[in-house]
């Protein structure tokens, strides 16, 4: 059973007098543990798809199921809980809070979101922090390690909540190339390890490449779909 | 504790607040509850029962206006039935001419029981600052005034002459056998005879009794006794139908009760800004938390975070400033009063010098000022924890 499913979705917004179609018509299915990118140059409607499919938007026409849930249907209390449970989120910037270690920034989300009990907390950060190698720096501040780190941070605190789904907007963006491909295979390995789908919207060529399966978008609409061989998809 | 500097700042600015308070609140307290202890202490007694219409015309000290001894004994009975009474005093009040022989001016005199009056004012006695604390037949206690102005000394003979209720005059040659420090209020400047002095004076036929003070054995039930007082004596009524009695707590007797008033009503505007403080330095300082992490809280809400829990969050920033500001506050306000008790502050009221300012403060009046703080910063914090919980975390996620 796929694991994303949209059909015939479209979103508008109004700025001002003017109303702007950022999607429109998008249909796709997305099976679990894939690896996907949404390419596309900015105004492509990338980020715009990511924000419905992560249930911090609602799209304006057309059904989107998410893990087997219609998310149009939910409320903003049940779509903040949905996300807790089924969706992790890598920013572009990272977005790590200042005040808490490493260690706690990926605890975050067993503590606040989830309430997990203080034992199984300890295990679970303890495995994905040790996954994405960052367990001799667990005690420095975000403001102490390298942008490359810190997306590893990031990655770690999207899956130690064991979702379905983590959704990256342009994860590499503040990276150098070096730095993107490591985070980028990071993710995949992340895939293989917890079987969870990765979906990751960029417009980097040279990185797009990474992808299994490659949607592309112009103009808010679907343009395209590419699968690498040996990809699931 | 993420802005050391301002979380301490605001967390002082709120202590500052309950520092005023509650020293003023101690302070005021204190100046107030002396100067009412010292009223009914050393002259009014708690609680006075006159012949109806007597306090109108008190100034006048009317011998019309007295009671009879059946209304007295009435008086009595319903004060014995009453355990709240610690002690009652029966004064016959007149006013008239004291002499030196040298000099001669007018004087307000009470005639008293002085067993009777020193249990009912028992602060009556530290007044004396001359000669022995009794009232003694043949003697009068007289004020320093008047001693001072008519050059009297203890010993000295002295003639008291008063009109009688019939209207003629009579004298007698009484020993000065005490002064009188004076004290503020009514009553303040009168002498002291023994009753038996003053039937004599006053060649009364039967001792009719101008007023009869009450002492209470806890203050604090002034009202409730001063209700039930008021409403046994209100039933007796005379030949014509009018009520014979009234009874009036001091406060309806001594001016200062509107200073008393006055100090309660400052106590009150010194809380009111207070609580102003206290909502404006949280409110201020948590709109700037909410404001400065606005992509925090879209990052905290995208990963699923409940907007409960995030209105949770800053509420108790918000009630941890109240907590801290509490804590330190009362902390501090303590030692401030603890160090006034120790400095022994004097000051003067009216004729009254000497007077210790010594500060206290009841554990009811601490937990009431923290409470208010701590309810206050609570408030002051649930309108950006609201904003907070509230944003779209995509919004939030966008914001520079």
């Amino acid at each position: 059973m796929e694991l994303i499913k949209a059909e015939n979705i479209g979103k508008d917004y109004t700025v001002g007098e003017v109303m702007i179609r950022a999607l429109d018509g998008v249909s796709f299915e997305i099976e679990p543990a894939s690896f996907v990118s949404f390419v596309g140059p900015s105004g492509s409607g990338k980020t715009t798809l990511l924000n419905l499919i992560g249930c911090l938007d609602k799209p304006t026409q057309g059904g989107l199921t998410v893990a087997g849930t219609d998310i149009i249907g939910l409320d903003r209390k049940q779509s903040a809980s949905f996300r807790g449970e089924h969706i992790g989120f890598i920013f572009q910037d990272f977005n790590l809070i200042p005040v808490l270690t490493v260690y706690e920034n990926i605890e975050y989300p067993l503590l606040m979101v989830q309430s997990l009990p203080a034992k199984e907390r300890q295990s679970r950060v303890a495995a994905v922090i040790e996954a994405v190698g960052m367990t001799n720096q667990k005690d420095k501040y975000p403001d102490q390690i390298s942008g490359g780190q810190k997306q590893r941070v990031a990655v770690a605190r999207a899956l130690v909540t064991k979702p379905k789904l983590v959704l990256a907007d342009e994860p590499t963006a503040n990276l150098d190339h070096k730095t993107a491909y490591m985070v980028l295979e990071l993710m995949k390995k992340m895939r293989d390890e917890f079987k969870t789908t990765f979906i990751f919207s960029t417009h980097d060529q040279k990185i797009v490449g990474e992808a299994e399966i490659i949607y592309t978008l112009e103009d808010g609409q679907l343009a395209g779909r590419e699968v690498k061989g040996g990809s699931r998809a | 504790m993420r802005y050391k500097r301002r979380t301490l700042f605001t967390a002082s600015l709120v202590a500052i607040g309950v520092v005023f308070v509650l020293v003023f609140v101690g302070v005021s307290g204190s100046f107030k509850n002396m100067i009412i202890g010292q009223i009914t202490g050393s002259m009014l007694g708690d609680i006075q029962i006159h012949r109806k219409g007597y306090v109108a015309s008190i100034e006048n000290l009317p011998l019309t206006l007295n009671m009879k001894p059946q209304a007295v004994a009435k008086v009595e009975k319903a004060l014995k039935e009453m355990p709240d009474v610690a002690a009652y005093s029966e004064r016959i009040k007149f006013g008239g001419m004291f002499s030196t022989f040298a000099e001669t001016t007018n004087v307000r005199l009470n005639g008293v029981h002085p067993e009777m009056e020193m249990n009912t004012v028992p602060l009556l006695s530290s007044r004396i600052v001359e000669g022995e604390k009794i009232i003694k037949k043949g003697e009068i206690l007289i004020p320093e005034l008047l001693a001072k102005g008519m050059k009297a000394k203890m010993g000295d003979t002295v003639v008291v002459i008063a009109t009688n209720k019939d209207g003629s005059v009579n004298g007698k040659q009484l020993r000065v056998g005490g002064i009188l420090e004076s004290a503020t209020g009514p009553g303040g400047r009168d002498g002291y005879v023994h009753i038996e002095d003053a039937v004599e004076i006053l060649r009364m036929d039967e001792m009719e009794i101008s007023e009869i003070a009450v002492r209470l054995k806890d203050f604090g039930k002034l009202h409730s006794v001063f209700a039930m007082l008021d409403a046994a004596l209100s039933q007796e009524h005379n030949k014509e139908g009018k009520p014979v009695f009234e009874v009036h707590t001091w406060e309806a007797l001594s001016p200062f009760f509107n200073i008393a008033q006055m100090i309660d009503l400052m106590t009150l505007f010194i809380k009111i800004m207070l609580i102003a403080i206290v909502l404006v330095s949280v409110m201020n300082v948590m709109i700037m938390t909410v404001y400065e992490r606005i992509r925090e809280i879209g990052t905290i809400a995208a990963i699923g975070t409940l907007p409960g829990k995030i209105l949770a969050m800053f509420v108790i920033e918000g009630f941890s400033l109240g907590i801290l500001g509490a804590a330190v506050g009362t902390a501090v306000g303590l030692i401030v009063m603890f160090a006034l008790n120790v400095a022994k502050i004097t000051f003067s009221f009216a004729r009254q010098t000497g007077l210790v300012l010594s500060p206290t403060i009841g554990l009811f009046d601490i937990l009431i000022t923290c409470l208010i703080v701590i309810v206050v910063a609570v408030l002051g914090s649930l309108q950006p924890a609201l904003k907070a919980s509230r944003m779209e975390p995509i919004e939030a996620l966008r914001h520079v």
